[in-house]
């Protein structure tokens, strides 16, 4: 039954990355064509201008800490369903889940600081 | 946690890599997880890396150590990966709720596969996916001011 239920979070957390990743990809990769999250025309849609302009307003955060939770699951859950199906041991498995958890968490508390600290820094400057 | 069932992986990693003859969805399947794992692979280090911009620090901008052509290369590989892994996944997503499989039928010989039923579903998917990568190739090489 547990395994159910994050199965079927590993699924939704993929629906949400697909929107929101897509979101992100036509901002960062397809800016130049879409002009989506595009301040400065002028400037590459990565470059620090557009970046501090997309942190200083609420819309990117809080895309951005969505995103971060959804991809941080769903990858590594992942990744764990692609070690479990190679045969592991029992002992293997909790040594696995263990590590896995604690990496998401590191990643989740370490990305969510740059995105609010990033956030703070230059929503002061608009 | 359950103890499960386990059998032998007699084949190991090549078990996981090798697609034998049981079709494209097999090679699809490998594909998703070896694009899965590459994207994996980049994001943890972008989660670091875009973290940094909150003290100042644009690793990815002119004059920074991203900004070299090589990694302008491997980020177009994991947009590649990302424009096959996602639409593979709604592909996936659909088909496990029973979408575009068909309706159950008598099994009697000879015996069809619901592999050939969702098959259109899978050339769509991966038409979408090459629109997609098309866009971005357009932005990556810069034909677009």
């Amino acid at each position: 039954m547990r395994e159910t239920k994050l199965w079927t979070w590993f699924m939704l957390a993929g629906l949400v990355i697909l929107v929101l990743l897509g979101l992100h990809m036509l901002v960062a990769h397809m800016g130049g064509l879409t002009g989506i999250g595009v301040t400065h025309r002028n400037a590459d849609s990565v470059a620090e201008v557009n970046s501090q302009a997309r942190d200083a307003g609420l819309l990117y955060p809080i895309v951005y800490l969505i995103l971060l939770a959804a991809a941080l699951f769903h990858g590594l859950y992942g990744l764990r369903v692609i070690l479990f199906e190679l045969g592991l041991k029992m002992g293997a498995q909790k040594a696995v889940n263990a590590l896995l958890l604690l990496l998401g968490l590191g990643l989740f508390g370490f990305g969510s600081w740059g995105i609010f600290a990033a956030h703070a820094l230059y929503a002061g400057r608009g | 946690m359950a103890e499960l069932k386990r059998y032998d992986n007699r084949l190991g990693v090549w078990g996981w890599l090798g697609g034998g003859r049981w079709g494209i969805e097999r090679y699809a399947y490998i594909l998703h997880r070896l694009t899965g794992l590459g994207i994996l692979s980049y994001f943890l280090l972008h989660i670091v890396v875009t973290s940094l911009r909150a003290k100042g620090i644009y690793l990815w901008t002119e004059g920074g150590f991203f900004h070299q052509p090589i990694f302008k290369v491997g980020e177009y590989l994991v947009f590649s990966a990302f424009a096959y892994h996602a639409f593979n996944g709604v592909r996936l997503i659909l088909v496990e709720l029973g979408f575009a499989v068909g309706k159950p039928f008598e099994p009697v010989y000879p015996y069809k596969t619901s592999l050939s039923v969702q098959r259109p579903l899978f050339i769509v998917m991966m038409i979408l996916a090459a629109i997609f990568l098309a866009a971005g190739t357009i932005e990556f090489l810069g034909l677009v001011e």
